[in-house]
């Protein structure tokens, strides 16, 4: 008989909203999605019953190298502050940094998973001076590095996994695991970034319910309206990676559908963004972040065309926080302007 | 061991948001001082400081994944001080529901995932409701487990329609909501809640919502429960088994900002409860002491507004990153039980006579559940679909301001300060750091170490099955505490 795959669960620097999300997990639960899978929780945080010191045990002997270890699950940043001592979180009941705690358990899993973007990158923890020294795993922001170095592989001979998002949507986190645990996740699942490819295959920009306005350059001018939001309202979807409009969250919503724009939270940096979150960065009238392989000569001859070419209906409803203006079928419209040939 | 003049350090602690750990003196039998730390410290209110004020709203939620909602309501509320609008009526509705999917969900999660499977311990394992609890509520594996993850995905389904996601959303604004909700999507919104509510009456309750917000009196509940066998009543005869009415008693001062703002009022009241009596709340008076946190010791105690404790690793009276906020220099507990008490609920009134207590900690979430939920299906019913739902008035370059609102765990707080459209200061009082607050400097403990004060120790125990209780029933979110 093979023993369950085993996965161990870490929280630092973050804000525990992925783990939460996951918990949001449909079509299975999350409970049901991991013993599908044959998973096993060695401990998790919000989920295990064990606490103290049986649960400072089993880290223990995960760290030890005494109990096999498949899957190590890193949510938060890694806090290396103060001064690289990583006093910003110990490990309670120890006196013990975290940074050291998931160092070495780290070294001893065969797949090394950061979960959301604190854990690929630093996320939000690392945002402003990141005065409390908030890395990744694997990268401090777009530098490789991390706490565990640019070298690191796991014991299956792969760098972290970065299931990056802020928070992750749960079957983001389901389906790689259910991937590695079938034996069949490798160098081939990842982009260049370490993020599983299943979802960073998308852009957020595709099945977007605005892609229509982006066509025409409808836009939006205020949070609420219905035009597109890259114009005017800082929209990142045609550069960000995730199928976030594919793939529904919360049964039926995305942020887009949320009359917000996309913050690009699956990439490293995006807590700085280096504008107001919800405002366009453009060079005189031109949006500075144009959408990805788009040269910018190009954007601006179709964005001109495409203006001049606007339905009225897009026109009507792109600033406004509901239709206004509804499609019509035009048979219906011919049909109804020829009386006397219907039946009665 | 336990014995004479033992100490023993409880943590990591699970099944609570965060990070914590109990340190405890004990004697024989008895927790005699408890001392509460926060060991994870990441400094959002340093990080806010210099950015545009409108990006609070993308930072302040992910100060907490458990009550991401709360904190943007906080943060929209403080904005909204620098800005002319008021909230439309629609808007607000909007808001409320939302920010009532929140603080539900965590109810109900903390009841099945975090309280519940501390009674499937082993030992327990001989008392006679044991084998009923342990099948039901067991960590991970229990039948309730996966019944009320479902049960919580689709109420969260309502977050999709309204709010875009959840956690993080970012639909809250200073002006409403930015998203307007159609004629179709009403009945949608309802019908979500309508399933929810059909989950609480079959199994949770075994009763209708309206039947157990109406119960006003401990007997009252105890009538109610006996012969039931749906899990709320189920925890009921395990709580009285165990006496944990006579647990992790508090000093009976609570506090509430007050839930779900009305067009007329709250839902739940604004105020102050002190030993039996309401008081109008003075949010001047409320200030943060570090004076045994791990904060440079300036000389504070002006109020979020104006102190903004820098981290400092050196002080020697320290043992959490943890501050201790008290309302005129007193300490009070936050959380559902003090709303209720604020509110003048008859049922925890009775049953917090003799101060906080696990019991009625667990019965005030527990009505809460029934007593907003039936609020929902009143709000999304009053949405006039035609009407704006949110107010784009630009908010002034400079000023100050508060926005309070009450997260599941109780009274949140931000603090701002703006100039030339960039934020100054950033002071965030959340509920936990209420309730979970460490000695302030004149020695006096805050609501948990209170708690813990007497609390029994089973022969041999090393990590008391006590101390998980009292320390649960607070629901302590400690990301939020010291964010
Ligand atoms: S990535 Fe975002 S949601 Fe996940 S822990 Fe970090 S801040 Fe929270
Ligand atoms: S709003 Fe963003 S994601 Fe949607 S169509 Fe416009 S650019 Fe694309």
């Amino acid at each position: 008989m093979t023993r369950p795959v085993r996965l161990l669960w870490l929280q630092s620097g973050g804000c525990g909203g992925c783990t939460l999300s996951l918990l949001g997990a449909q079509g299975p639960d999350l409970v049901s999605a991991l013993e599908l899978a044959g998973v096993e929780i060695v401990w998790h945080p919000s989920l295990s019953a064990a606490s103290g010191r049986e649960a400072r045990a089993r880290i223990e002997a995960v760290a030890s190298g005494e109990e096999p270890l498949d899957i190590f699950c890193l949510e938060g940043s890694v806090m290396t502050g103060p001064d690289g001592t990583g006093l910003f979180h110990r490990m309670a009941g120890t006196d013990e940094a975290m940074m050291r705690v998931i160092e070495r358990v780290a070294v001893r899993a065969d797949y090394v998973l950061a979960v959301g973007s604190c854990a690929a990158f630093g996320g939000i923890t690392a945002a402003g001076g990141n005065e409390v020294g908030a890395v990744g795993l694997a990268y401090d922001g777009r530098q490789a590095g991390g706490l565990l170095g640019p070298e690191f592989r796991s014991g299956k001979g792969l760098p972290v996994i970065n299931i990056a998002g802020c928070p992750i949507h749960p079957d983001w986190f389901t389906q790689t695991v259910q991937q590695i645990a079938a034996g069949v996740f490798d160098e081939r699942d990842i982009d260049e970034w370490q993020r599983p490819l299943a979802y960073t295959g998308h852009l957020v920009h595709h099945g977007c319910a605005r892609n229509e306005f982006y066509e025409f350059k409808a836009s939006a001018e205020n949070l609420c309206d219905m035009g597109c939001m890259m114009e005017h309202l800082g929209c990142k979807g045609t550069q960000a990676r995730a199928d976030c409009n594919i793939r529904a969250w919360n049964g039926s919503g995305s942020c887009l559908d949320g009359n917000y724009p996309c913050i690009n939270c699956t990439a490293p940096g995006f807590e700085e963004p280096g504008h107001e979150f919800t405002q366009t960065p453009k060079i005189s009238g031109i949006p500075v972040g144009l959408p990805t392989d788009m040269p910018k000569a190009w954007f601006v001859a179709l964005a001109s065309l495409s203006k001049a070419a606007t339905p009225a209906r897009l026109k009507d409803n792109a600033a406004r926080d509901r239709m206004v203006t509804l499609p019509r079928d035009k048979a219906r419209d011919a049909a109804a302007a020829k009386p006397g040939k219907g039946k009665r | 061991m336990s014995g004479e003049g033992t100490r023993l350090i409880m943590g990591p602690f699970n099944r609570v948001e965060g990070d914590l750990e109990v340190r405890l003196d004990t004697s024989l039998d008895t927790v005699v001082s408890a001392e509460v730390s926060s060991p994870l410290y990441r400094g959002f209110e340093r990080m806010l400081v210099g950015k545009p004020v409108h990006d609070a709203l993308v930072y302040a939620p992910r100060i907490c994944g458990i009550c991401s909602v709360s904190q943007s309501v906080a943060a929209a509320r403080a904005l909204a001080k620098l800005s002319p609008a008021a909230l439309p009526e629609a808007g607000a509705h909007a808001v409320n529901l939302v920010h009532a999917v929140e603080n539900l969900a965590d109810h109900f999660t903390h009841f099945h995932l975090f309280f519940m499977p501390d009674f499937a311990r082993e030992v327990y394992a001989a008392e006679p409701w044991y084998e009923g609890i342990a099948a039901r509520f067991r960590a991970i594996t229990g039948s309730a487990v996966r019944e009320a993850l479902q049960a919580r995905a689709s109420w969260m389904e309502i977050m999709g329609l309204l709010a875009g996601k959840w956690p993080h959303t970012l639909s809250i604004q200073p002006g409403g909501s930015t998203r307007a909700i159609s004629r179709p999507e009403k009945v949608q919104v309802l019908t979500l809640i309508r399933r929810f509510r059909q989950y609480l009456e079959a199994t949770l309750f075994g009763d209708s919502l309206e039947a157990v917000g109406e119960l006003a009196s401990a007997e009252a509940l105890h009538a109610w429960s006996e012969g039931r066998s749906s899990d709320f009543a189920q925890f009921l005869q395990v709580a009285r088994a165990l006496e944990l009415d006579r647990l992790g008693r508090t000093r009976n001062a609570h506090m509430s900002f007050g839930a779900y703002e009305l067009g007329t009022g709250h839902l739940f009241a604004q105020g102050v409860w002190v030993a039996g009596a309401v008081q109008p709340l003075e949010t001047a008076s409320i200030a943060e002491d570090v004076s045994h946190a791990w904060y440079a010791q300036g000389p504070g105690a002006k109020g979020p507004l104006r102190d903004a404790p820098v981290p400092d690793v050196q002080n020697e009276d320290a043992y959490s990153w943890c501050k201790a906020p008290r309302l005129g220099g007193q300490v009070v507990e936050v959380g559902a039980l003090s709303r209720l008490l604020v509110e003048g609920h008859p049922l925890a009134l009775d049953m917090a006579r003799k101060g906080g207590n696990v019991t009625a900690r667990i019965v005030a979430r527990m009505l809460e559940l029934a007593l907003v939920v039936p609020a929902m299906e009143t709000w999304i019913s009053a949405i006039d679909p035609e009407a704006p739902f949110i107010d784009h008035s630009a908010l002034a370059p400079a000023g100050e301001g508060a926005g309070l609102t009450e997260a599941a765990r109780g009274s949140l707080g931000h603090w701002l300060r703006a100039d030339a459209g960039r934020i100054d200061h950033y002071q965030i009082i959340a509920p936990t750091t209420w309730n979970f607050s460490p000695r302030d400097k004149r020695g006096v403990p805050g609501p948990l170490e209170q708690a813990l004060e007497g609390t029994p120790i089973r022969p041999g125990e090393e990590e008391p099955v006590a101390v998980q209780h009292v320390v649960r029933s607070f629901d302590p979110c400690m990301v939020c505490t010291v964010h």
